[in-house]
């Protein structure tokens, strides 16, 4: 006990303030949303590179719960929609039932060049040229794949924090 | 080989086999189809036993050659591989499945790309292609050419077997889950909390990538294959790149082996750390996440600073690496390395020894050693179920041979076993990287860039070629074929995520439900480059 607090004086504060500023900007969503989001995460083939930088952003030095950002477990309490993958075929059917399940207002944020508009992938035999085939995307977070300040930017403008 | 050639020179000395080329190292051999099941249980009785690398059906009934089959078998004694070579199946070949369980999904897909068929298979259901593809849909097939087959695809009902009695229930799970995961179907069959089976249903995020790779030059194969998998890339990358430099006859410089063999270890210690870290969320221990997370993202700032990436992609070309850092840099890299080990040394008893961390990973998810050996389990999920199997240790390549590897081993097969051989190893590669970094500061000895250039003319046309690397899940294996243009003829990854899932509905059984998410994350595997 006594070797972990001394561990956690020692290592100090490690989560990156920058970046959110606390007087609005422009947004286009409703102010109700603009100081919490609650993300739920899809992946539709993407090769996981994409998949770890989300989950990446819940480590220490990036902390998306600061910001008013979390990741539900379910489709049903999420505003937000984060895909990553280039839409696979065999997913396509799931991906509408995910965004069936969402309450409105929702939004769809295509996350990596997958997303975006099939990336490296596009041509192949079972996956359709980016999300925006599959759902109607909202925002578009390019990158292969977007490093963690780059998702929490776009997200941070996204609700006019920045 | 002893004894291995001999046999299958006198094997029923019959006019079929034929020796094509036999080296030091690798032999390939052709073989007729009808005598695969008795040459494989032949060499699946030597001692040490062999474990297959990859197997592969390729098309090649534009060359007169039908379509042929590969099975690459590695015998770790002598450091020996085998390749098989089966010609002219017209629609099928005998089922080798039942004699060596590991070939089970490989013989399935083949089914599914190609439409062959694998007589005798224990259980012929589709696999890569869910159910619901029109008629006929075959796309390995040269003939196939990429289509709107997808728009046709119609979702059909997936075909599980059926349990009944009285308090049984099925639980289904997936493909989408709770989390920020790949997708995948469980199926768990219950009666009360303890699991009495469970089915996985992978390939969700199935694209049809070794397809897409078909005519592609060598260039852009790397940059799609280093995208099969986001954090085993370098690995893929450099098992395709040893396979291309193979068909070139080219060897790299010290330097390139160098600082290759330093990208393989900074990826197993960015990946080990974080799994190490998922196992802890995996049954709510937060504390032992938030190091892990924090241990991992330091290390892939690392890579990002000085690789330019935080996957580390790019960074590994076929005939050496992209760029090489100087003494500096290679300075900074080890002193920022002793700091983590050192991180990790203060954080790591924090879960070795909580008690309440130790009750959920101990004899949970036991993998028995046979069934490791039957289904070719690779990686750490093979060692800690006490197979001694570490690539790094039974094949000569790399600077491995001189850092003398030595597989970290536990006996208990369980979640704990497999944490346990993480942290062995991520202690190991810490050490390596010491060594490794010491010589990289000294500099080359010589005018050594690190990259020796492939000249185009030399490419050894529908030859086929294997690479091979420990990833952090176990070895990953690229098998290669050029065609008359140095393009992409055939590409088959096989990665270690697909030779151990087959094992993981193994462990379940005999754990309750909740179990389940520590004994996947104690595997750690990937589903897109299963799926590809
Ligand atoms: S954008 Fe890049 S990292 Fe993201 S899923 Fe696609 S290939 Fe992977």
């Amino acid at each position: 006990m006594w070797n972990l607090m001394l561990r956690k004086f020692k290592m100090g504060r490690l989560t990156e303030k920058g970046g959110n500023s606390l007087t609005q900007q422009k947004s286009s969503i409703p102010s109700s949303f603009r100081q919490s989001l609650q993300a739920r995460h899809l992946d539709c083939g993407s090769c996981n590179g994409c998949d770890w930088e989300l989950t990446a952003l819940g480590n220490s030095f990036y902390d998306h719960q600061h910001f008013g950002i979390d990741f539900v477990a379910s489709p049903r309490h999420a505003d937000l929609l984060m895909c990553t993958g280039p839409a696979s075929t065999q997913l396509v059917m799931a991906a509408h039932e995910t965004f069936e399940a969402m309450a409105k207002p929702k939004w769809v944020v295509a996350v990596g060049d997958c997303a975006v508009d099939g990336g490296v992938f596009k041509g192949a035999y079972a996956s359709a040229n980016g999300m925006g085939e599959v759902l109607p995307v909202d925002v578009k977070i390019p990158g292969c794949p977007p490093k963690p300040e780059d998702i929490i930017n776009a997200l941070l403008e996204f609700m006019g924090k920045r | 080989m002893l004894g291995l050639r001999e046999y299958l020179q006198s094997f029923h000395s019959c006019p079929g086999t034929v020796i094509i080329e036999w080296k030091k190292q690798e032999a390939i051999v052709e073989v007729p189809s009808r005598d695969l099941p008795e040459i494989l249980t032949y060499c699946l009785a030597m001692k040490p036993r062999p474990t297959w690398l990859t197997h592969v059906v390729n098309d090649e009934r534009q060359l007169g050659r039908g379509f042929c089959l590969y099975l690459v078998l590695h015998f770790p004694g002598e450091d020996f591989s085998l390749t098989l070579f089966a010609k002219e199946i017209i629609d099928e070949f005998p089922s080798l499945a039942s004699i060596y369980p590991a070939l089970n999904w490989s013989e399935r897909e083949v089914q599914d790309l190609f439409g062959l068929q694998a007589v005798g298979h224990p259980d012929p259901r589709s696999l890569v292609l869910h159910p619901g593809w029109p008629k006929g849909f075959h796309p390995l097939r040269k003939d196939y050419k990429v289509g709107d087959e997808r728009n046709e695809f119609k979702r059909a009902p997936l075909v599980f077997p059926e349990m009944h009695g009285d308090g049984m229930f099925q639980v289904p799970v997936g493909p989408i889950h709770a989390g920020i995961i790949e997708p995948g179907h469980f199926r768990f069959y219950v009666n009360g909390e303890p699991v009495l089976h469970l089915e996985a249903q992978l390939f969700y995020t199935h694209k049809g990538i070794e397809k897409l790779l078909e005519g592609k030059s060598i260039k852009d194969g790397l940059r799609i294959v280093e995208r099969v998998c986001g954090v085993c890339a370098l690995s893929h990358g450099l098992a395709y790149c040893e396979a291309v430099e193979k068909l070139a006859d080219v060897e790299v410089s010290r330097q390139a082996l160098l600082w290759r063999t330093i990208l393989a270890e900074l990826e197993r210690i960015y990946n080990h750390i974080g799994d190490i870290g998922n196992m802890c969320a995996g049954v709510g221990f937060a504390l032992g996440n938030a190091n892990g997370s924090q241990c991992k993202e330091k290390l892939q700032r690392l890579n990002l600073e000085f690789f330019g990436h935080r996957f580390l992609r790019g960074m590994v070309v076929p005939g050496g690496v992209s760029s090489i850092p100087g003494s500096q840099d290679s300075q900074s890299i080890l002193n920022r390395l002793l700091e983590l080990s050192k991180d990790f040394e203060d954080w790591i008893p924090l879960l070795l020894d909580h008690d309440g961390f130790r009750q959920r990973t101990v004899t949970t998810g036991i993998l028995k050693a046979e069934n490791a050996l039957d289904f070719g389990v690779t990686g750490p999920a093979a060692r800690a179920s006490g197979i001694a199997n570490d690539w790094r240790e039974h094949h000569a390549h790399l600077l491995y041979p001189e850092l003398n590897v030595k597989s970290m081993i536990e006996q208990d097969g369980d979640a704990c076993s497999r944490l346990l051989v993480r942290v062995n190893e991520t202690r190991e590669s810490f050490r390596f990287l010491d060594t490794l970094l010491r010589e990289a500061i000294k500099g080359p000895a010589s005018e050594d860039k690190g990259t020796t250039p492939l000249t185009l003319e030399k490419f050894r046309q529908f030859a086929p070629a294997w690479g091979c690397v420990e990833s952090p899940r176990g070895t990953d294996v690229i098998w290669l074929m050029l065609d008359g243009e140095d393009k992409i003829y055939r590409c088959r990854i096989r990665s270690a995520s697909y030779a151990n899932w087959p094992a993981v509905p193994l462990t379940a059984p005999g754990n309750i439900v909740p179990d389940f998410p520590i004994i996947n994350k104690s595997f750690e595997l990937c589903y897109s480059c299963c799926d590809r």
